[in-house]
């Protein structure tokens, strides 16, 4: 059973999405949904202990041995990443099982798809399976933006999948250009022949480069990261919230990239431009969050402020910063989400005026107000809960690099900004109001209050584990940091050798 | 045959880029289309190009000879499926986007 462990978390949303085709009513699809999410916790946290014996798990699909064919491979970072995607699908599963699934058609097996594809996307070790997982992600993603349907969805939606085909083109020749110079598309593969002599370098360089810039377009990295607050503010609340792992889908696959291909065989292919623009990305998003006219925007701006933040990190091609950088990823998905899913709530409790920042119906709630402000606090990086901690951890480690202090000047003036904006708009949100018209704020869902309180725990709770879940991030930084004993794992260590003759 | 194909390539990309940066959605679904065309064309080469020479290996066949490589097929095979797909699903988004607000134009605030 332990053999089969790596394949199981795609096995259950999968299995679970062709059940709930086959039993269309909503009470069934619901609780297959929510059962198979419950048990997809159980599997990763389960993928997760197994993993963290520091041994490289390989999944051969079909038997196919590496590089023939395609394989899966987790090591303590995908594991985790799988564990991270199973919670945060559980919590907006059950979210939306409060009445947002019964706003259109398909919304449960399309759900399960997009975790299908996040997924797979963080475990496979193959570039072509991840380009066919990360269409299986957008394919859902595209549909579970319009479930509600409006003319702002749709507009939204049509840029978010045109930017996504010509990503999606891009990726196709990126892989193209690799499987003509180095003969392979499994990553470990690719590793091993990019440090053998006899390949075009040029073209070999180029490819990464592309494939780089279509991560960087998942992940919203500046020159590429319009789409992402309007998409994502014009998602319904759960499926904005889903959508905050995907921009870590792309951070992880440019980590892993950098730390496996292009550290060993082209190490200043990232140097120079990316911490660049990461900054560029943070200025940008801290005074997006200062702009942004609605609750749902300013999340949206976070998610970037976040996705900016953490893109400091593949630069530096170091286990610390690395180690920093993943417990900042975990704790700043929890907290993106839980912002979608307050300003759901506050939409419905204010009535006409939703989650503008203008004066209105105030949300009253006593738990919705202190809900706020512990994700408030978590969100602009102040003592005491995870925010704090792992910005502090990132500072830390990046005060050793060279364009250290610029970042600490950026991040420290950009979380002030930030600070600002969620000060003066949570102001509006839950204290400015019009008793003339104050109307009987509605009762709000189990489900809804239950998800929602939960993440927003995740900052408290994230804080008071901080120290084992800071060890197990270094020691995942530290295994993503060994390219060496990455490529053994998967192609077996006489296969590395046996393999070592001149490409093509 | 190596040129012809470069040609075919470079044509269909730049058409397809021409009427992707069109303000109107249906040129863009064409460029979108025209653009997937170039990168199949181009996933299809990056196996070289060999004529007459199938992907098979013959029973009794001592060395690979004639034979070309069959994986960027199969890669091409799922690149069309996938295109397609999406290619599909963005026409009727676009149609709806159409019936719902009376135009095609891609820029939200912009009337044509």
């Amino acid at each position: 059973m332990n053999a089969h462990a790596p394949i199981l978390p795609i096995l259950i949303p999968f299995a679970a999405a062709l059940l709930q085709m086959a039993f269309a009513r909503r009470r069934c699809q619901r609780s297959v949904g929510l059962l198979a999410t419950a048990l997809l916790i159980v599997a990763t946290t389960w993928l997760t202990r197994l993993a963290d014996d520091g041994q490289l798990r390989v999944y051969a699909l079909g038997d196919w041995p590496a590089p023939f064919g395609i394989v899966l491979v987790v090591d303590r970072l995908a594991a985790a990443m799988t564990l991270l995607t199973a919670v945060l699908g559980f919590l907006t599963l059950l979210y939306a099982s409060a009445g947002f699934d019964e706003r259109g058609k398909h919304f449960h097996p399309l759900f399960q798809f997009q975790l299908v594809g996040l997924l797979g996307a963080f475990l496979t070790g193959d570039l072509f399976n991840l380009f066919v997982f990360f269409e299986v992600m957008l394919l859902a993603s595209y549909t579970l933006l319009a479930h509600g349907g409006g003319l702002a969805r749709t507009r939204a939606g049509i840029t978010y999948v045109v930017l996504n085909l010509i990503g999606s083109a891009i990726f196709l020749i990126a892989l193209g250009l690799l499987y003509g110079t180095l003969g392979t598309l499994n990553l470990a593969d690719l590793a091993n022949r990019l440090t053998l002599p006899g390949h075009d370098q040029a073209l070999a360089r180029l490819a990464f480069a592309l494939l780089i810039a279509v991560f960087a377009l998942k992940a919203g990295l500046l020159p590429l990261s319009f789409w992402l607050p309007h998409t994502y503010s014009a998602a319904g609340a759960p499926v904005a919230a889903l959508f905050v792992i995907m921009t870590k889908v792309g951070i992880v696959a440019i980590l892993r990239v950098q730390a496996i291909a292009l550290a060993p065989a082209m190490p200043d292919l990232l140097d120079n431009w990316l911490t660049t623009l990461a900054l560029a990305t943070v200025v940008l998003a801290a005074l997006g969050t200062l702009a942004a006219g609605r609750l749902r925007a300013l999340a949206a701006w976070l998610v970037l402020l976040s996705a900016g933040t953490l893109l400091l990190a593949p630069a530096q091609a170091s286990a610390q910063v690395s180690a920093a950088a993943i417990y900042y990823l975990v704790q700043s998905t929890l907290a993106g989400a839980a912002f979608f899913l307050l300003a759901g709530i506050i939409t419905a409790q204010r009535g006409s005026t939703a989650d503008h920042f203008t004066v209105g119906p105030p949300a009253t709630a006593p738990w919705l107000q202190v809900a706020f402000l512990t994700a408030a606090i978590t969100a602009a990086g102040l003592p005491p809960f995870s925010g704090f901690i792992g910005k502090l951890m990132l500072l830390m480690t990046l005060r050793e690099v060279a364009a250290g202090p610029v970042i600490w000047a950026v991040l420290l003036s950009c979380g002030f900004l930030v600070m600002i904006a969620l000060a003066r708009n949570g102001c509006y949100l839950l204290w400015k109001n019009q008793t003339s018209s104050r109307p009987a704020p509605a009762a709000v869902a189990w489900q809804k209050v239950t998800a929602t309180l939960l993440l927003v725990a995740a900052g408290p709770l994230l804080a008071v584990l901080a120290g084992p879940l800071s060890d197990y991030a270094k020691r995942a930084a530290t295994q993503l940091h060994a390219p060496g004993a990455y490529v053994a794992g998967v192609l077996g260590t006489a296969a590395a050798k046996s393999h070592a003759e001149a490409p093509r | 045959m190596d040129a012809l194909l470069a040609i075919a390539v470079g044509v269909l990309t730049a058409c397809g880029v021409f009427l992707i940066l069109r303000a109107r959605t249906f040129p863009v679904l064409l460029g979108l289309t025209l653009l997937s065309y170039a990168v199949n064309l181009f996933l299809f080469a990056s196996g070289r190009l060999r004529v007459d020479a199938p992907p098979l290996i013959r029973a009794g066949a001592s060395a690979l000879t004639n034979y070309t490589d069959p994986l960027p097929q199969a890669l091409v095979l799922t690149a069309i499926v996938i295109g397609f797909g999406m290619t599909a699903y963005l026409a009727m988004l676009a149609l709806r986007s159409l019936s719902e607000s009376g135009s095609d134009h891609v820029d939200t605030d912009q009337q044509p």
